[in-house]
């Protein structure tokens, strides 16, 4: 599993993950907070329902897709992490009727 | 050298591979000669309706070819399902128009009622009020004041139409021969001889279906072919869960999720780029209509080009100076795909155009 | 304020195309789709200390004075800002804080970057497979690092991250080295004019004989890969000098060499050359970074791989020819201001013929001869999928694309293009170059509805940070 050689960061971001307390770095992103949470599966596939988690780590591959603040099918690797955020598994297709919330 | 065929048919989109289709479907021994990968293709940005609700207004001979084709089309996919195995993603559940105004209510209102005179009642549709267009599309906006419904409107994968119309094409002994624009056609014996950048072909009938490319293919057997690009622009968006249960005009929901959205008429050539303004004004409109597809990530736009006639009604002509040469153009290639593989092509394989055809000659232009 | 240039990507092409820009008294947007600067090569390195120089090494720290310099000019620096759009009219369209602009201005300079190239083997898929650049971006970030990883591939990329890893003191369960020994004998011509930078072989062969001192396990002459596992990655099955084994680990890295990151050049219809040495596409460019569209520009590894100093020097160019073109200098200073970047730049690119014939990745890694392999990761297509629409009788990628959806989804072809197109030639034989590739489409990364069509269309005169 992943673990941090280095320390240097203040770890004061905390957010929600499917009902679970996540620790964050300032400024990293989601991806990175849960990869080290020892996370690696973050959806499941649209079309073959298989298990996906990041890949490139910088937005190309599109397979760490999440549900993050209410918003489906957002790259968990370029977004940074905030406290209270709501994070969960992206489950096949995106969902348009979940999306209550608006962010800005 | 050349390769014999009993029929030729030029070009690869939706009219030429359901053409080629139901040739081979006849049993002739046929080839369909294509460009490269990178033609102008209209099959490829074509929306995917098998829409009947408003095509040939004004215009009952259109009207009645359409209708047609789409009491075909259950049969039609589910022989190409059957010979394939590939699933067109063909669904009938009938299909919406959406009014944004009262103003655009009236028109389809004027519409709907002189579609329902050409055709002594074969045409169904019923006008929908606010309340019982949100009993069959939950998601509609707060603008929407009603529409038109049609039962016989459905819609299709065109990329699976084709993909099937090709297999079941290519499993028929026929062959799809790329890279082989056609450059002459010539008179020879009782049949024609077609010269293309690499090959040359001899054939006992030539059918032209280049779509734009026929402008200056059909003058070679006789004929005119008064076509002229138009663009259309689509948006289409990430797989979604299912939320729209039947196509409407301007946005239907894929067998895959996706959502797919247009639509836009712009007379300006050959041009298929896609201009972020042309767009914008495309989502707007989706916006009103659905405002719950405001979130919905938009993953590819594009233009592509229609075939467009003088009046917008197809063109099918024989050539009366070349016989068992034939040319047709239109901009409704899936709607009318199931008619052109089962009756046009009948026609050709015969070597005359059935009546019900005759109006729809280029020769309607002449004045 | 009328900006007369945008840049796309804060990376090192980027930064130091909008630091010579501004120097000459241009306005200056630059526009990245990070939070912070510094591309890949330079990414968090504003965030970098002590700790990181130790592992990272210098050539990472160098990033950080560019970084500074960028900030204490008079730059439109815009991070979190995703570009879907540029059009033949300049036109860019992005996207930050949930709203969608359009901006225009007589200059562009495209710098954004490379990405690796796609490792289509069996099981690639699966949790736990990554690329070691996401390894190195972990670092880079977080200062993550995973215990007892495999590390597959070919590339000097591959070696520096299992360096690193050995500088943090994390174990590596192997290093699986996919170069195929033939290169060696290919590559030995191009010694003489990677002589100028000798100082990288010379790193490179002490990073690898450090390896090698810490007992890591290294394996030469892998022939073919698969991952193990069903649900998550469990190790590696390795084919080396034709024999199996298998290496559990929950991760592995692969890399077989960076490509130019060609979607937006390719989108807004640049012209492109197929790079046979290079095994991609790269815009077509001339001496001063310009392109097949009057006033756009490409500068550093998206016009073609060269690395980090390289990027800086063309990113240089790049400004100058647009200053120039501008009206901002004129020819004579733009000749001479591009003296050192042009020095630079030969001198950067004299080691590629080497390094791309040493480390050319092997067919069977490019086109993978498992049917079950996955090509397109979005739609989900293996190789059988490809090789049976192929069938059909088609010639092309936008054909095999509208066939079976290869390449429609929301990675818009990032990871199967290249391994189609060679896919299509290798079954219709024909070269790579003639088969073609994608033709992309905007958005190059997918924006939501309201956004388009919220579209805030930018005059000249008003444009608003």
């Amino acid at each position: 599993m992943f673990k941090r050689v280095i320390n240097d960061a203040i770890a004061d971001v905390v957010f929600d993950f499917e009902g679970a307390k996540i620790t964050a770095r300032s400024g990293e992103s989601v991806a990175a907070a849960l990869l080290a949470d020892d996370l690696l599966s973050f959806r499941q596939t649209p079309v073959k329902d298989l298990a996906r988690g990041p890949f490139c780590m910088m937005g190309v591959c599109f397979d760490c897709l999440m549900v993050i603040d209410g918003q489906p099918n957002r790259q968990a690797c370029q977004v940074v992490a905030t406290s209270g955020m709501k994070v969960a598994r992206q489950h096949g297709a995106a969902e348009l009727n979940i999306d209550q919330a608006d962010p800005a | 050298m050349s390769t014999s065929y009993d029929a030729i048919v030029v070009g690869g989109g939706l009219l030429g591979s359901a053409v080629g289709y139901g040739l081979a479907r006849q049993g002739l021994r046929c080839t369909i000669l294509d460009e490269g990968d990178v033609a102008y293709r209209a099959a490829r940005g074509n929306f995917g309706l098998v829409w009947v609700q408003s095509k040939g207004i004004g215009k009952p001979i259109y009207a009645d070819w359409t209708m047609g084709s789409a009491e075909r089309y259950p049969e039609f996919s589910t022989e190409l399902l059957d010979r394939t195995g590939i699933d067109t993603s063909y669904s009938a559940p009938g299909g919406i128009h959406i009014c944004l105004n009262d103003e655009e209510y009236e028109d389809r209102v004027e519409k709907m009622s002189t579609l329902t005179s050409h055709q002594n009642g074969r045409f169904k549709h019923e006008m929908l009020d606010r309340k019982a267009m949100l009993e069959r599309l939950p998601a509609l906006g707060p603008e929407v004041v009603g529409g038109s419904y049609s039962p016989h409107d459905g819609h299709v994968s065109p990329l699976y139409l084709m993909r099937s119309m090709q297999r079941a094409f290519v499993d028929l002994g026929g062959e799809i021969k790329n890279d082989n624009r056609v450059l002459d056609i010539q008179k020879s014996g009782d049949g024609f001889s077609v010269r293309t950048a690499n090959e040359n072909f001899s054939t006992a009938r030539i059918v032209l279906a280049a779509g734009l490319g026929n402008k200056a293919l059909a003058p070679m057997v006789g004929l005119e072919q008064p076509v002229r690009p138009v663009k259309g622009q689509i948006i289409v968006t990430e797989r979604q869960a299912p939320f729209l249960d039947m196509p409407t005009t301007h946005a239907r929901q894929t067998g895959e999720g996706t959502i797919m959205i247009g639509d836009s008429h712009e007379d300006i050539g050959f041009d298929i780029r896609s201009t972020p303004q042309v767009m914008q004004t495309i989502a707007n409109r989706a916006r009103r209509s659905f405002p719950v597809l405001s979130k919905a990530k938009i993953v590819r736009t594009w233009g592509a080009l229609r075939v467009m006639t003088p009046d917008g009604l197809p063109i099918y002509d024989q050539s009366e100076t070349m016989p068992g040469a034939f040319t047709a153009a239109c901009h409704s290639g899936v709607t009318l795909a199931a008619t052109h593989a089962m009756v046009y092509a009948k026609y050709v394989a015969d070597g005359q155009l059935g009546r019900e055809l005759e109006g729809l000659s280029v020769r309607r232009f002449d004045v | 304020m009328s900006i007369d240039i945008i840049i796309i990507g804060a990376g090192p092409a980027g930064m130091s195309a909008a630091i010579t820009a501004t120097e000459s008294g241009a306005k200056v947007l630059l526009l990245d789709d990070q939070p912070t600067p510094g591309g890949q090569i330079y990414r968090a390195i504003e965030a970098a200390g002590d700790k990181q120089a130790t592992i990272l090494g210098p050539e990472y720290m160098a990033g950080k004075p560019l970084a500074q310099n960028m900030r204490s000019t008079n730059i439109e620096y815009v991070a979190d800002a995703s570009v879907w759009q540029v059009t033949d009219e300049r036109e860019v369209g992005y996207s930050s804080n949930g709203q969608a602009r359009l901006v225009t201005a007589p200059a562009i300079i495209l710098a954004t970057g490379a990405m690796e190239r796609p490792f289509p083997i069996k099981g690639w898929t699966l949790p736990g497979v990554m690329m070691a650049g996401a390894a190195q971006t972990m670092l880079k970030t977080s200062g993550l690092a995973a215990e007892g990883a495999i590390f597959a591939g070919c590339g000097p990329l591959l070696y520096l991250v299992a360096h690193q890893y050995l500088q943090a003191g994390v174990k590596i369960a192997a290093i699986v080295d996919t170069t195929a020994k033939a290169n060696r004998l290919k590559a030995l011509p191009h010694i003489p004019g990677a002589l100028r930078r000798w100082d990288l072989l010379s790193k490179g062969q002490k990073w690898q004989s450090e390896i090698r001192k810490s007992g890591t396990r290294i394996i030469n002459n892998v022939r073919a890969l698969k991952v193990l596992g069903d649900t998550k990655a469990e190790g590696l099955s390795v084919n080396a000098g034709g024999t199996w084994q298998n290496i559990p680990s929950d991760h592995i890295f692969l890399h077989q060499g960076v490509v130019p990151n060609v979607n937006l050049s390719f989108a807004a219809s640049l012209d492109h050359d197929w790079d046979e040495q290079q095994l991609c596409w790269r815009p077509k460019t001339d001496q001063w970074c310009g392109t097949s569209i009057d006033g756009v520009y490409v500068a550093g590894d998206g016009g073609g791989i060269g690395g980090g100093l390289a990027a800086r020097a063309s990113g240089e160019i790049a400004a100058l020819g647009s200053l120039a073109k501008l009206g901002l200098i004129d020819t004579a200073a733009r000749d001479s201001k591009a003296k050192t970047a042009r020095t630079t730049l030969r001198r950067e690119l004299s080691i590629r013929p080497f390094l791309d014939t040493w480390f050319r990745p092997s067919d069977d890694f490019r086109v993978p001869t498992d049917d079950d392999a996955i090509i397109c990761r979005c739609e989900e297509l293996s190789l059988k999928d490809i090789r049976d629409t192929i069938e059909i009788g088609l010639v092309g990628p936008n054909q095999l694309k509208s066939f079976c959806r290869a390449g429609m989804g929301p990675c818009q072809g990032r990871f199967c293009g290249l391994t189609v197109q060679e896919l299509i030639a290798k079954q219709t034989n024909r070269p790579a170059a003639d088969v073609g590739y994608y033709r992309l489409r905007p958005p190059i990364k997918p924006l939501r509805l309201e956004e388009l069509a919220n579209l805030q269309i930018e005059e000249d005169e008003n444009i608003k940070f």
